[in-house]
């Protein structure tokens, strides 16, 4: 194991509310000692980090990685990758692979090629349901001792209420956090976008905003009786928000995430049927654009989150309505939520807080922090550097992202996983 | 330059034409100057058959290279070309490329027994084989000018030099 | 963003949706149909505008009528017209569809008549072939019907003579509608100060104010003092479910019969896209009667479309 030694570089490290000039020293995978070297400490390797930021690698709350079964649209390779080069060194990747990932030799089929490629660290979600067809209930706890660290549907609609609340029950008696996306699959039936004016004027079938926030109150109200630890995926719509801050002051074990281009646009930019912009949940209107940012800078919000989903070029050529949805975004989470902090007028400490430490508090993984002892998983990056998203310039396998063409802040030097450098930018 | 005066040639035209006109003589007149022109050389005449317009932008032959002309008008003939002698009526007669145009379009409607071409002026440089069996003067124009008829409120008509 | 209908010289290169052309463009066209009604009664139906192009009816969506007014148009422009049926051959075969335009630009087709299902597919092909080649957007999905736009523009012009001062109803199914859409941004276009639509509101799509519309869901305030009537056709599959009970309500609350129709000026035009269904949006006395300017929409609608071709084909 190599001994490195981070120089000249301004650590930022929200959980312990660090932002100052320090040099960091790592050991045996791990932080060693942070401002001084820790007695003894010979270096094997320097990384000079002047004008650079230092921080916690990133954990991307949702990451498809494809496999197994979607190889064609990406793989494990590519798209760790991609994360690496993003600064991304802790990831969950959703179960909606083909097969879903509901059986533990799939699960850990996948934790251990992973591992083998030695880059991000991946914490894959299991399957809330037996294939995600919402009728019977994986085996859980066999499950969780297989690695997984929560369970979902993914985009899979629950529609029976009664198989929900049985879950949920389920769950909570192991101890065990389901994350779900709220929608309600009778009223977004058909939907492709945020069904008001801009779908109106397109003609587009659209998805009212009211399709989440029915979801989400049901949600709300069995998380009251079951007390299951739940974590709602993607919220889209102002009055989300509003639902999420009652019952966070109720005391409900709920938390939260947005992806990070749900920061940045709304149904107006679906321009000219652009299909870049077909994603689930929709951009919603300037308003509850505006709410989710003001929700994510005041902590409602608790998490930014990629949502990293690569399509190849064949199923976005198609018609708006017809295109697969999705975008790809392991490489633009730090860039986006730099963007993000900047028109929020938010300090960096606490607006890297919602793509590391705070994401690894609900992961339930010592990640996403730089105290002494915590895993040496390190992001470090310039953050005065601007780039023009083009495709060349993305590792992953997945082009589509409505960003082409934008200029966007902080480009990645050097990410560390487990004292390992595992990306440098040449 | 000195241009002549149109109603001078038009009044010699009117004389030229009067022993060849009969009831059963067709007119038509060619957009814009052209259908002015005939109007006026109608009603002087008294020709007994209402006075057919041609719009010639649909039978041009640069469509291809510059589009379709920005403002069109409608043709319309009022009578049976068939086996009938017309008189085509233009004010300046230049390429001969319009007089082509409106013989094809002219044929679209019928078979006529003849066609005979009355223009006010003829400026030359000719591109087709074409030539006015009835003309009002002859007139070099001035490279990069264009020649045009003007009829002003009172229905008078003039002749005006513009840049092309 | 630049609008994708205009080429680098602001002139007309695709005919995607009536909605953001400027007024000057519409002008131009509805003028030029008036030019093309004269054609027919000569003895050679045709001018030779487009001879020497091709026209590619490329339908991904079924429509005989449609497609066949768009062939008489260029064929009376005596350009050559090749029909394709797409949905019966090769994206069945999963040919994709981009795959399926290469293909037919390849075989020198000079415009494409584009109808499909989906929102926006005119709008994706015109961006695949470029400004070279001419797409018009024979209706795509619930988005736009340009052409059906202008005509019905040209019909109302043609009995009504100014927009200024009118009031025009359309009623139906607006949710579902390209021509609705299409009409509704004409009209705004050309500057009339009263639309309005008429409707249950489960056919009223979210936020439809926004077009420029006055909502009515009550048909006989609608229609009091009308100019224009506009039926919109009530597809089959609309009935029976959630979004209307039956055809039988529909046609008492929302159908147009003469006793709803007198509520209109006494001097309104009443207009339907076609097909019609009797007995459902509107009633025989009213299709067969003297108000009706039904069958001269199918007229204009040939000279609008030529008018429509004749422009792009020279860009």
């Amino acid at each position: 194991m190599t001994r490195v030694h981070v120089r000249g570089g301004r650590l930022v490290d929200p959980k312990h509310g660090v932002d100052r000039p320090a040099d960091l020293y790592i050991a045996e995978g791990r932080v060693a000692g942070i401002a001084s070297a820790p007695r003894g400490f010979e270096a094997d390797r320097v990384v000079d980090a002047t004008g650079l930021v230092v921080a916690p690698g990133l954990v991307d709350l949702a990451a498809r990685l494809r496999e197994p079964g979607l190889e064609y649209k990406a793989t494990l390779e590519s798209e760790m990758l991609a994360a690496v080069a993003g600064g991304v060194t802790s990831l969950a990747c959703p179960p909606d692979t083909d097969p879903p990932l509901d059986e533990p030799g799939l699960v850990e089929m996948l934790t251990r090629r992973a591992s083998s490629l030695n880059l991000a660290r991946v914490y894959p979600v299991g399957a809330l349901t037996a294939k995600l067809e919402g009728e019977r209930l994986t085996e859980m706890a066999e499950l969780r001792d297989h690695g997984c660290i929560a369970f979902s549907q993914a985009e899979v609609p629950l529609a029976d209420t009664q198989i929900l609340w049985r879950a949920l029950q389920y769950a909570a008696t192991f101890g065990l956090a389901v994350w779900l996306r709220p929608q309600d699959p009778h009223l977004a039936k058909g939907g492709v976008a945020h069904d008001g004016e801009v779908a109106t004027r397109l003609g587009l079938p659209g998805i009212p905003a009211f399709a989440e926030t029915i979801a989400l109150g049901a949600i709300i109200q069995l998380v009251r009786v079951t007390g299951t630890r739940v974590h709602l995926c993607r919220l889209s719509a102002r009055e989300s928000v509003e639902m999420i801050r009652a019952a966070k002051r109720d005391g409900l074990p709920v938390t939260c995430d947005v992806s990070a281009h749900h920061l940045h646009l709304s149904e107006l930019d679906l321009g000219y049927f652009d299909s870049h912009c077909h994603v689930v949940p929709p951009f919603r209107s300037q308003r509850d654009r505006e709410a989710l940012s003001a929700a994510l800078a005041d902590g409602t919000i608790d998490a930014v989150c990629s949502d990293h989903t690569p399509v190849d070029d064949d199923a976005k050529q198609l018609p708006f309505g017809e295109s697969e949805p999705g975008t790809t975004g392991l490489e633009l989470l730090l860039p986006l939520t730099l963007k993000w902090s900047r028109e929020a007028r938010l300090p960096l400490v606490q607006a890297l807080a919602r793509a590391t430490s705070e994401p690894a508090r609900i992961l339930g993984v010592d990640a996403g922090h730089l105290g002494v002892g915590a895993p040496a998983d390190v992001c470090i990056f310039d953050p005065e550097t601007y780039f023009t998203v083009a495709p060349s310039g993305l590792r992953s396998q997945g082009k589509n992202t409505p960003f082409l063409g934008y200029e966007l802040p902080g480009v990645v030097r050097w990410t560390l996983v487990a004292g390992e450098v595992r990306f440098e930018r040449g | 330059m000195q241009l002549p005066d149109a109603e001078a040639l038009c009044a010699e035209l009117v004389k030229k034409l009067r022993p060849a006109v009969t009831p059963a003589t067709g007119m038509v007149g060619i957009h814009t100057g052209g259908a002015w022109l005939a109007e006026r050389l109608h009603r002087e005449l008294g020709l007994a058959l209402p006075l057919g317009r041609l719009d010639i932008s649909f039978y041009r032959d640069d469509y291809r290279k510059s589009g379709l002309h920005k403002s069109v008008k409608a043709s319309q003939i009022p009578f049976d070309v068939g086996d009938r002698r017309l008189l085509l009526v233009d004010d300046v007669l230049y390429t001969g490329r319009t007089i082509r145009a409106a013989m094809n379009e002219l044929f679209d409607y019928g078979r006529p027994e003849s066609i005979a071409l009355v223009a006010l002026i003829d400026r030359g440089e000719r591109q087709l084989p074409i030539c006015p069996q009835y003309c009002g003067a002859t007139l070099a124009v001035p490279k990069g000018k264009m020649l045009r008829l003007d009829r002003n409120d009172a229905g008078r008509l003039s002749l005006r030099l513009d840049d092309a | 963003m630049r609008n994708p209908q205009l080429n680098a010289n602001g002139e007309l290169a695709h005919l995607l949706t009536l909605e953001g052309l400027p007024r000057e463009i519409i002008v131009r066209i509805l003028d030029t149909a008036e030019s093309f009604l004269g054609v027919t009664e000569r003895e050679v139906k045709k001018v030779p505008l487009l001879r020497g192009m091709s026209v590619f009816n490329v339908f991904f969506e079924n429509s005989t009528r449609t497609r066949t007014t768009f062939e008489i148009a260029a064929k009376r422009l005596s350009a050559d017209v090749i029909n394709l049926n797409v949905s019966t051959s090769s994206t069945t075969k999963g040919e994709t569809l981009l795959d399926t335009v290469d293909n037919l630009a390849a075989m020198h087709a000079d415009m494409f008549v584009v109808r499909h299902s989906q929102s926006g597919a005119a709008h994706m092909i015109a961006r695949h072939v470029g400004p070279e080649r001419h797409v018009i957007n024979a209706g795509d999905g619930r988005h736009a019907h340009p052409t059906q736009g202008l005509l019905d523009a040209y019909t109302i012009r043609h009995y009504k003579k100014d927009f200024s001062a009118l009031t025009v109803a359309i009623v139906g199914d607006i949710l579902h509608s390209r021509v609705a859409r299409s009409l509704i941004h004409v009209l705004n276009i050309l500057g009339t100060p009263e639309v309005r639509v008429i409707a249950p509101q489960t056919l009223l799509p979210a936020g439809v104010e926004s077009l420029g519309v006055r909502v009515f869901p009550d048909m006989r305030r609608g229609l009091a003092g009308a100019d224009v009537v506009v039926m919109l056709r009530l597809q089959n599959e609309r009935m029976g479910g959630p979004l209307l009970p039956s055809a039988q309500e529909f046609f008492k609350y929302y159908g147009l019969t003469p006793e709803k129709l007198a509520l209109a000026k006494p001097d309104a035009i009443v207009m339907h896209p076609g097909p019609m269904n009797r007995g459902i949006e509107i009633d025989s006395a009213v299709a067969d009667g003297p108000h009706s300017v039904i069958l001269p929409q199918v007229t204009f609608g040939i000279a609008v479309r030529m008018a429509v071709m004749s422009i792009l084909g020279g860009a």
